[in-house]
């Protein structure tokens, strides 16, 4: 197994300040947004995310954890069982503009399927898509992130594997792993 | 990633305690589910489930079908009174008749033990054993102990006595391997006339006084008299079972703790429960009917994965 470093931990909170900046462009004082984390690694981005929306506007963006297990589309047509995570959503998104939030965008799926399970709280009045990173031409569904960490040029046979702190992990840090034959 | 280790529910005996636990933190994301403002989920969308009931029920079957619903498979019922059963088939030709419509899970419940477990050496499809006779009623010892994880935080090391009817009753036999397996201390109590004679070599404590069995435990378990299900007279009245076995609010109110009152219904109220006792602070009767239906649909959904 090689694992390549694809993105280190300043740069990493470079990149989470710089989502920040281009969401407050969007959603000026976020009165009228929420901040959806998709389960179960893009609870880490979307904590991240409050936190650094917390120390620049000085107020708590609402957040949720939304799991889509029961919503995709590949259950019972994978070898490895699925297994679920909490959800976790005190709001309701009727007529929000909701941010999902995710760390990595491969092929789509599990946007879809958040898209689903999203539709359970209410009808939401429009919904954007945030992702550190973009894996670019391995997509199945027409998806596409409205902000971007960064897009990596990678191969089907490679993982990107995204680290935090809050995972016991020693730094926060994004790393591209490739599976060698030995 | 977790899976179960059986095919089928046939039976609390046949599960591990993994088993159990996957069950209900699958049950606790379904919970989740039912309290949103949508309560339905698209998992079991391509599946067809058969509720195939040979004796009556209204509880249980309302409880699978909404379960059903709420995961999105497709259902359809089935009871034997208004049936060709009547007209002399067999309960295999029955079910493969139901599986040649492209069934993939039964649900089913029959009033011979053991019927379930029959059934699932002859067919494909995955079974949920809704009650056999006087054997198991698996979903619901599994709602019992998870409504007890809920009230108490956990099941294990909790005293939970099994009050009444334990000859004639599914519910005390699944419920009494469930507890074990989860670790919980069991108790029967009931007249002597309604013990089967070798319940201990299960376990349990036995013991005849109603009282002592209530100071003794954390949770007491009320099973109903099933009247239809005796053939000959085991005490001499109902009035006579009520003075000796019924549990009222000023009985409850004179322990020195306090205990959780659980009833697998339909209660007899002012027989083996009171009414005051029934919708005392004690009670999480309807607690119990609520978390069937999230134990279920973890069931189902568990049970779909092993196609």
């Amino acid at each position: 197994m090689q694992k390549r470093l694809i993105v280190n931990p300043p740069l990493l909170e470079i990149m989470v300040l710089r989502l920040c900046h281009q969401l407050i462009e969007n959603h000026g004082d976020f009165s009228d947004s929420v901040i959806l984390g998709l389960q179960p690694r893009g609870r880490f981005v979307a904590q991240r995310i409050q936190s650094t929306l917390a120390a620049i506007l000085g107020k708590q963006v609402p957040t949720g954890y939304l799991d889509t297990t029961f919503h995709r589309d590949d259950f019972r047509r994978r070898e490895t069982p699925l297994t679920a995570n909490a959800t976790k959503v005190d709001f309701l998104v009727e007529g929000k503009k909701v941010i999902l939030v995710d760390d990595v965008l491969y092929t789509g799926r599990s946007v879809r399927a958040a898209l689903d399970a999203m539709i359970a709280y209410g009808r939401p009045a429009s919904v954007e898509l945030l992702v550190l990173i973009d894996r670019l031409y391995t997509r199945h569904l027409p998806i596409q992130a409205t902000y971007v960490g960064r897009q990596v040029n990678s191969l089907q046979s490679q993982r990107v594997l995204v680290e935090w702190k809050e995972q016991q992990a020693p730094e926060d840090n994004i790393w591209l792993i490739t599976k060698t034959e030995d | 990633m977790q899976e179960l280790s059986v095919r089928h529910l046939l039976g609390i005996k046949d599960i591990t305690p993994q088993d159990i636990q996957l069950i209900f933190e699958t049950a606790d994301n379904f919970k989740d589910v039912l309290n949103r403002p949508i309560k339905k989920v698209p998992s079991l969308r391509d599946i067809t489930i058969a509720n195939v009931f040979f004796e009556n029920s209204t509880r249980t079957r309302l409880s699978f079908e909404l379960a059903e619903k709420r995961l999105s498979a497709d259902v359809v019922n089935f009871s034997s009174s208004s049936s060709s059963v009547k007209k002399g088939e067999t309960l295999l030709d029955t079910v493969n008749n139901i599986l040649a419509m492209k069934v993939d899970m039964i649900v089913m419940r029959h009033s011979s033990p053991g019927a379930p477990h029959f059934l699932s050496n002859h067919i494909k499809a995955n079974i949920v054993n809704a009650g056999d006779g006087t054997h198991e009623h698996p979903t619901q010892a599994l709602l019992d102990s998870f409504s007890i994880r809920e009230k108490l935080g956990e099941v294990a090391g909790k005293k939970v006595v099994i009050i009444g009817d334990i000859l004639h009753s599914r519910v005390a036999l699944s419920n009494i391997f469930a507890l074990q397996k989860l670790g919980a201390e069991v108790m029967v109590c009931g007249p002597t006339t309604l013990l089967p004679r070798h319940i201990r070599q299960l376990g349990v404590l036995v013991e005849t006084d109603v009282r002592r069995a209530l100071q003794w435990c954390d949770v007491a378990n009320v099973l109903r008299i099933q009247l239809e299900r005796m053939q000959m007279k085991y005490f001499p009245s109902l009035r006579e079972y009520t003075l000796y076995y019924g549990i009222d609010k000023k009985m409850l109110d004179s322990l020195d703790k306090e205990i959780t009152l659980m009833h697998p219904g339909p209660i007899n109220r002012g027989v083996e429960l009171s009414s005051d006792a029934a919708d005392s602070h004690h009670s999480i009767i309807l607690n119990q009917v609520e978390n069937g239906v999230a134990i279920r649909m973890a069931v189902l959904y568990l049970l779909a994965q092993k196609q």
